[in-house]
């Protein structure tokens, strides 16, 4: 019982997970029923993979020790160069590859700049931030190109499920989620990534490669960032070049509500993903609760303070609990 | 040497125009406990990292069971069975003790270009005989390494490397800010050693540590060697007049 306790005490994602279903509680008692109802579910899950996958990608990182600011305008410039590109009649497919090389390519110039020059990653990305979101609005040409009629909304933005319940989105999300997820915990490359940032000198006297490891987790986080802001635009139906502006802050906050820690080492994909949903049904259910919304920033600055406290106390209450033998 | 498990002949590295080690030529007998003494920037840690693969000599060369080699990386002198415990701790300790005996060594299930699916039952029950193996008694080896005390650490260090079979276990300044009773459990880690018939290179500030664990001490300074002598045929003083 003791061990259970402190087991899950330990557990990062843990402070995340009871703030969010007490405040699942308070909306939906507040809303007078109509925050769970399924329209309103609905909204919430066809918008949570977008800003999902960037928490992913930067939890991921987070937990290797470095850091990405510029998943914002990654997000935004990913869609555009696939608009752009599609006008001049490339297809959707190959259109979609070379989105996803140019997320890979600025994941790589992140992580190169960050692990050779020595820079920090803040530093780095704060520069990227910049850069790509300068590109977007450059390659866009000023006016946001005019997508495609023949888009395979299918296979992205369509509902399914029982009662329209999702939109394939979120199937591309859970299954993104499921597969970090094991890769973190589950297979040797993930140990890799959590030794490398949990401490760095012992990672390296151990032979793990953690400047190729660091890489990795730049580029994943590139390209997931691209990838959710192309389903982002999809939904919308036009690739605007101002969208994902201050979302890599939002996608700091839910990893770091979520349990990971900036100094890396500690964090879960599952964390990440409940900090965004914490995030996504606090923008939610102020509105639902008849609150002004001008209150959602406060409440987000709020929750990310309180979250990092709680998890640091837990973490000392479950090391306090000592254990026979 | 016929005998001598590692050789090294007229090492020289510079850092940034700073000559650390001048021609330093050493013989490391098979099964022996070697004491490397010396002060703050003698070129100890120099010679080590040199051995472990965390540098690489500018000049000269190493013999390993009589065969040149090259060791470039960390995992190229794992490979050739030469483990390095540092002072600093070469644990992760926001990770399980099982998962820290295993780090860049994973046993997998199957794997793809080098990346797999960890075998965690492995990982389990190996742990548990390792920590077993030398006598150290922690609870679970699902307990986080942050958790252990400093001379814990050490003690799973060094079951990580026997576990791996090592045949050179290299302990730099393993003893360092350890309370005395954790620093006598090392010491007995060190001479277990022999028992297990793995060489010992231990690396200490302290005379009387060195004089407690090994067959042979080797003085260092100013990049180079000044002393090598058996323990029986030396004493503290005469190693301190040196340095």
């Amino acid at each position: 019982m003791k061990r259970l306790f402190k087991t899950y005490l330990e557990k990062p994602e843990l402070a995340g997970l009871i703030l969010l279903v007490l405040l699942v509680v308070i909306f939906e008692i507040r809303s007078n029923g109509v925050f769970l109802n399924q329209d309103n579910l609905r909204g919430i899950l066809g918008i949570l993979p977008e800003t999902g996958l960037v928490a992913i990608g930067v939890t991921i990182l987070m937990i290797s020790g470095e850091f990405d600011l510029s998943v914002g305008s990654v997000f935004a410039l990913m869609p555009m160069c696939m608009a752009v590109l599609m006008v001049e009649g490339v297809p959707f497919p190959l259109a979609l590859l070379a989105g996803l090389v140019v997320c890979a390519v600025i994941g790589f110039i992140n992580g190169y700049v960050t692990i050779w020059f020595e820079i920090p990653s803040f530093i780095t990305t704060l520069g990227m931030l910049f850069i790509a979101r300068s590109l977007t609005i450059v390659v866009s040409g000023g006016f946001p190109p005019l997508l495609p009629a023949d888009l395979p909304n299918w296979l992205f933005t369509s509902f399914v499920g029982p009662g329209n319940m999702f939109r394939m989105s979120f199937l591309w999300f859970a299954g993104i989620a499921l597969l970090t997820s094991l890769m973190l915990s589950r297979t040797n490359f993930g140990n890799w990534i959590k030794a490398t940032g949990g401490f760095h000198p012992a990672a390296a006297s151990m032979g793990i490669p953690t400047a190729r490891v660091k890489l990795a987790c730049f580029v994943l986080c590139s390209m997931l960032s691209g990838f959710a802001g192309m389903l982002q635009v999809l939904r919308l139906g036009s690739p605007l070049p101002s969208i994902g502006e201050g979302l890599e802050l939002q996608a700091v906050a839910s990893a770091v509500i979520g349990g990971a820690s900036l100094a890396g080492g500690i964090g879960t994909v599952a964390g990440g993903i409940i900090g965004t949903i914490l995030i996504r049904i606090i923008d939610n259910g102020l509105v639902l609760s008849n609150v002004d919304a001008n209150w959602f920033k406060f409440a987000i600055g709020f929750l990310t303070i309180f979250a990092v406290v709680a998890n640091a106390w837990m973490r000392k209450r479950a090391k306090a609990i000592k254990m026979e033998g | 040497m016929e005998d001598a498990i590692i050789s090294v002949r007229n090492l020289h590295k510079w850092y940034s125009g700073v000559h650390a080690l001048k021609g330093v030529s050493l013989d490391l007998k098979r099964g022996e406990a070697l004491g490397l003494v010396g002060d703050n920037g003698a070129g100890k840690s120099t010679l080590i990292n040199i051995l472990s693969g965390v540098h690489t000599a500018d000049e000269g060369e190493i013999l390993v069971e009589g065969r040149p080699v090259r060791i470039a990386r960390p995992r190229d002198a794992m490979n050739l069975g030469i483990e390095t415990i540092y002072q600093y701790n070469s644990m992760v300790p926001t990770m399980s003790i099982a998962r820290n005996l295993f780090i860049g060594r994973e046993p997998t299930l199957f794997s793809v270009f080098g990346v797999g699916i960890l075998d965690q039952k492995k990982m389990g029950s190996e742990s548990i005989k390792a920590i077993a193996n030398v006598d150290l008694h922690l609870r679970s080896p699902d307990a986080l390494v942050g958790e252990l005390s400093g001379g814990q650490r050490q003690g799973v260090a060094i079951a990580r490397a026997m576990h791996f079979k090592s045949k050179v276990m290299i302990l730099d300044e393993p003893t360092n800010h350890l309370s005395v009773k954790e620093t006598s459990k090392v010491i007995g880690f060190v001479r277990g050693l022999k028992a297990q018939g793995v060489t010992g290179v231990f690396i200490s500030h302290n005379m009387h540590h060195v004089f407690d664990c090994c067959d042979r001490v080797v003085a260092m300074a100013r990049g180079e060697v000044v002393l090598d002598k058996r323990i029986e045929e030396t004493s503290i003083d005469e190693v301190h007049n040196v340095l």
